[in-house]
């Protein structure tokens, strides 16, 4: 009887768990307070090259990693399943052209599925090429088991989603999920007027770093007096965010749209231009489109970031590991600058895909342009 | 050339091919991947560990296909296992919450979700004609929904005790391995030598013959997908405890609807029933995993992997189709 | 064989024999307005509709299938291509949408044909046959792209899915995707209802076996079928392109919603029966829900539930009623 009552039990905290178990996950006070420092801290490091600076002032020692010869490094990735990781994974491999050191490369997609990855990262260890290990892990609890057993075996540097362990040499990453939803919320604050409507659109629920966005972001809008009309999933689908901007506007006045990711801002802002209203104050990303459509209207906007260039850091720590230099860790936290409309120009650039990021610290690379799909 | 070509010919179209053809299509698989194996020098995937780690890749799909097999024998279709291992591995995870005497009702919890969901299933289909495919599509957008209403991200525990369901070993063989190959010969043995294995096939190949023959086909339908929804639950469980907790969206991930519909098929079992068995779902499940390695060694990406895997499973299945002699539609 | 218009029976009243979809759509509409009048203001109903037309269309052309006694998966991910190679091929130049439009049919007639004669010749079942086509297209679009979109699509191309008439008589503004969707209805209608394709092809869903004997030309007509189909994902495609702009999911799941609208207009599985205006009607009808619910503040999951719910409700209810009037 009492284990039948803790099985009901069980499934009512099941229910209950939206409202409590997320809020405690993704809310965290002192996460945000630490962001919110990180943000305004000044970032170690050569100046002017974001992906080589750090914000956290610890070193980790390398030295028994020393490889001599060129290593082979393996790399396991969730996926190249959206724009961002596509440009992500340009950088990564021009990155790698630069290192001596590396000699082979292998690349395992886990084509966004936990399951697949666990099985990659076996696959990797099973074949015993690998001299390190690079995981980009597609949710952060799923891969921990992997990952801490594949640190025994041999050095493991985690980035972008990180895994509940310190076993690895080092988890590059940069501010994060907090950050964004600061830089936005607080542009949003500081351009509406009280007791305005803001719109809030997100991609998709149950990632760590777009709900610690919302919630940043949410956080600041609502202490800012900001009347929030809504808060909607788009699946990052253009035509859905579309679709869910015009519903609104039937409803009633927008002065300010919130998203957590840039992808589908366009999309967003078509539905104030096709329908003939004023384009309110917007939060996008550094995609390209969105950059010029911005420029273009003259929007009162932002584009709050999470570089790609953290792509090319991997790489570097995995060099600097193999070479026995210390590297910034156990965390490596790197500066996550937003675009505004004083650094607009220096991204806008017109013969690059219209979701390429443009924070990507990647304008200097032999490639580019072309490797990154530009003209 | 002839001599080679004639005995070739003369074994493709005799019935004992068809009988093996997904046999013969998994030493293919195997044989390639040894050759690219050895091709690119790369020697050392060619242990008996990387065999075990081969297989061990295909538990979930190969648990969630046993029981699709069932499904599509009877002439039906289970479009819903993949959000009901989703709710199933969140259900596991939830009621575990990191308690360890609680393995045992979680396991049970969702054992009854998996019956309830296979008796709707299998009610809707058998009492009130409800096409299949629509039947179980509608079920998986109910599961789905009701899931994702309620958890958005990884919830519950799963204790470390109940991991070694996923990560434990007898002898080098992972335990889910071996309890697959379990349920795989217990498949086997209901199918080929009870009463119940002998109804299915006969409800599958000829729905009103079984009928006249007094079996009473509405409960055959109901159990063959009570059987498919339970093996799903049970990749749920495994998942879960793959995954240290469940989340909403794994089924979704894996496409196991899909995917085990794919094996099931490339396995010789054929979509308007009757015909094929265990052995040749099985052999599917190892050519899609055999070709996941074979992609990964060489580094073929992404995206050409999913052209050709979309060729292979039609390719696979007109290997049989095609001299079938009937209609397709 | 249900060539025929169903014939009369007696004893049932003429409102009996009209397909209760349209019944369902008209109380749907009259609750929306009831939430939210302003959907009855042409910017309201007008937005409605040409939102609706790409699964309209694309539910009117899957019928052709479905009618012929399969399904065809491959639908969604072909939208998505013609999407992604449309902006691949455009690369924002105007003068490129006409050429890059025919291009894009071009590809519809293509991966008809292969769907059509892969089940025909090969014999594979049609659900096995799209399903491989559906991945395949989905690698091949990514491939094309690199997984990410590369261009824009030009205003011109953007004509068709985002512009509009305003100042009409009357209905005060017209979306060109609104005339879009008349006109392809239209024409697909009259292909099915007034042609001898239309009635091969449902005594090919009826009964092949017979429909051979009879002297049907079962590979011609299965693969117009598929070619039909094909041919109005393009057109879908190309709405949806236009509307929103490039992305590589948009195509995602509409092949489900398309085999959806078909069966809330009342086409039966497997073939035989079905009309292009009922299922026009059953992909206004879901959307119809879907913006009922959204209007009611429903959150996205329990809209999938109330959808899985009506899809039971309306098979169970056409198979009760077959079984009513057979016995």
């Amino acid at each position: 009887m009492k284990k039948i009552t803790k099985v009901v039990a069980g499934a009512l905290v099941a229910l209950a768990l939206p409202s409590l178990g997320l809020a405690q996950n993704y809310d965290d006070p002192a996460e945000f307070a630490k962001s919110l420092a990180q943000l305004s801290a000044t970032p170690m490091g050569p100046e002017g090259e974001p992906w080589l600076q750090y914000l956290e002032d610890s070193m980790v020692d390398t030295s028994q990693y020393a490889k001599d010869g060129p290593a082979t490094v393996c790399f396991s990735n969730a996926g190249v399943n959206n724009a961002w990781r596509v440009v992500g994974y340009t950088n990564m491999t021009e990155e790698l052209a630069l290192h001596d050191n590396i000699g082979e490369f292998i690349h395992l997609d886990a084509e966004g599925s936990d399951d697949k990855q666990i099985a990659d990262i076996d696959d990797l260890l099973a074949g015993g090429k690998c001299d390190l290990l690079i995981v980009s892990p597609n949710t952060t609890a799923a891969l921990t088991p992997a990952v801490e057993k594949a640190c025994e075996q041999l050095p493991v540097i985690v980035f972008d989603r990180g895994v509940n362990t310190d076993c690895p040499v080092s988890f590059v990453h940069p501010v994060g999920g907090y950050g964004f939803g600061i830089q936005g919320g607080q542009f949003v604050a500081d351009n509406t007027p009280k007791g305005g409507n803001v719109l809030m659109l997100r991609i998709l629920p149950g990632v760590d770093v777009l709900e610690t966005r919302y919630s940043a972001g949410r956080h600041i809008m609502e202490d800012a007096g900001l009347n929030i009309v809504g808060a909607e999933f788009t699946d990052g689908d253009n035509a859905k965010t579309k679709s869910i901007v015009e519903d609104y506007l039937q409803r009633g006045d927008i002065d300010a749209v919130w998203m957590d990711a840039g992808a589908t801002a366009v999309a967003a802002i078509e539905a104030f231009e096709d329908g003939g209203y004023d384009i309110p104050v917007f939060v996008g990303e550094d995609q390209q489109d969105f950059l010029q459509k911005w420029d273009a209207l003259g929007l009162t906007a932002i584009a709050p970031t999470y570089p790609t260039y953290q792509w090319r850091t991997a790489i570097i720590a995995a060099s600097r590991v193999l070479k026995g230099e210390a590297i910034p860790g156990p965390e490596w936290v790197l500066p996550q600058p937003a675009i505004t409309q004083d650094t607009l120009a220096d991204y806008i650039d017109v013969t690059m895909p219209p979701l390429h990021y443009a924070m990507c610290g990647c304008e200097g690379m032999a490639n580019y342009p072309q490797a990154w799909g530009g003209k | 050339m002839s001599i080679v070509i004639a005995p070739l010919k003369r074994m493709f179209e005799s019935r004992r091919f068809e009988r093996n053809a997904a046999f013969y299509l998994l030493l293919l698989a195997g044989l390639g991947y040894v050759l690219i194996a050895v091709a690119t020098g790369q020697m050392q995937y060619l242990t008996l560990d990387n065999l075990v780690s081969i297989l061990g890749r295909t538990v979930a799909l190969g648990i969630t296909a046993i029981g699709q097999t069932f499904a599509i024998l009877i002439a039906s279709i289970d479009l819903s296992v993949a959000s009901l291992i989703s709710a199933a591995s969140v259900l596991a995870s939830v009621v575990m919450n990191g308690d360890p005497g609680m393995i045992v009702p979680a396991i049970l919890a969702v054992a009854v979700l998996g019956a309830v969901v296979g008796l709707i299933n299998g009610v809707l289909i058998a009492y009130f004609d409800v096409n299949p495919l629509i039947a179980t599509l509608a079920m998986s957008l109910i599961i789905q929904g009701i899931l994702s209403a309620f958890v958005t991200n990884f919830a519950g525990d799963v204790p470390e005790g109940f991991q070694v369901f996923a990560y434990g070993t007898f002898a080098g063989v992972p335990y889910a391995l071996i309890l697959m190959l379990l349920l795989a010969l217990g498949a086997w043995f209901v199918l080929r030598h009870t009463r119940f294995g002998a109804n299915i096939y006969s409800v599958g190949g000829n729905p009103a013959a079984a009928r006249s023959a007094g079996i009473r086909t509405s409960r055959v339908i109901i159990s063959a997908h009570l059987i498919c929804s339970l093996c799903a639950a049970l990749a749920g469980i495994y998942l879960a405890s793959r995954l240290r907790a469940g989340a909403p969206w794994i089924g979704a991930d894996g496409v196991y609807d899909l995917e085990s519909i794919a094996v099931v098929v490339i396995g010789g079992t054929v979509l308007s029933g009757g015909r094929g068995g265990i052995w040749g779902t099985m052999a599917g499940v190892m050519i899609f995993s055999l070709l996941d390695s074979i992609f990964n060694l060489t580094g073929v990406d992404a995206f050409v992997k999913q052209v050709l895997r979309g060729v292979i499973i039609v390719g696979a299945v007109a290997l049989y189709s095609y001299r079938s002699g009937r209609i397709a539609a | 064989m249900s060539l025929a218009p169903a014939s009369e029976k007696p004893g049932r009243s003429r409102w009996a024999q009209i397909n209760p979809v349209y019944f369902v759509l008209l109380a749907l509409l009259v609750l929306i307005v009831l939430q939210n009048p302003r959907f009855a203001e042409p910017t309201g109903y007008m937005n409605f509709l040409k939102r609706a037309a790409p699964l309209a269309i694309l539910a009117a052309g899957q019928l052709y299938v479905i009618v012929s006694g399969g399904f065809d998966l491959s639908a969604g991910s072909l939208i998505t291509l013609v999407v992604v190679g449309s902006s691949m091929l455009t690369n924002n130049d105007p003068n490129a949408t006409a050429w890059v439009i025919a291009v894009m049919y071009a590809i519809g007639v293509v991966v008809g044909c292969v769907n059509g004669l892969v089940v025909t010749v090969l014999r594979v079942p049609s659900l096995i046959a799209t399903l491989g086509m559906m991945i395949s297209l989905g690698g091949l679009s990514m491939m094309w792209s690199g997984g990410s979109p590369r261009g824009y699509l030009p205003d011109t191309f953007r004509f068709f899915g985002r512009a509009l008439i305003r100042d009409v008589p009357v209905i005060g503004l017209l979306p060109i995707a609104v005339i879009v969707m008349v006109v392809s209805g239209l024409l697909l209608w009259l292909l099915m209802s007034r042609t001898n394709l239309g009635r091969m092809i449902h005594a090919l869903g009826d009964n092949p076996r017979a429909a051979q004997l009879a002297g049907v030309p079962v590979l011609p007509v299965r693969l117009s079928a598929f070619v039909v189909s094909s041919l109005s994902a393009v057109t879908a495609g190309i709405l949806l392109g236009g509307f929103a702009g490039v992305s590589t999911d948009v195509g995602t799941g509409y092949e489900l919603q398309a085999i959806t609208a078909a069966v809330l207009g009342g086409a039966q599985l497997l073939g035989g029966r079905g009309s292009v205006p009922a299922a026009i009607a059953g992909a206004l009808t879901l959307q119809a829900i879907f913006t009922l619910l959204n209007f009611m503040g429903f959150p996205q999951p329990l809209r999938q539930v109330v959808q899985g719910l009506i899809l039971i409700a309306a098979v169970g209810l056409a198979a009760y009623r077959k079984k009513q009037g057979a016995g």
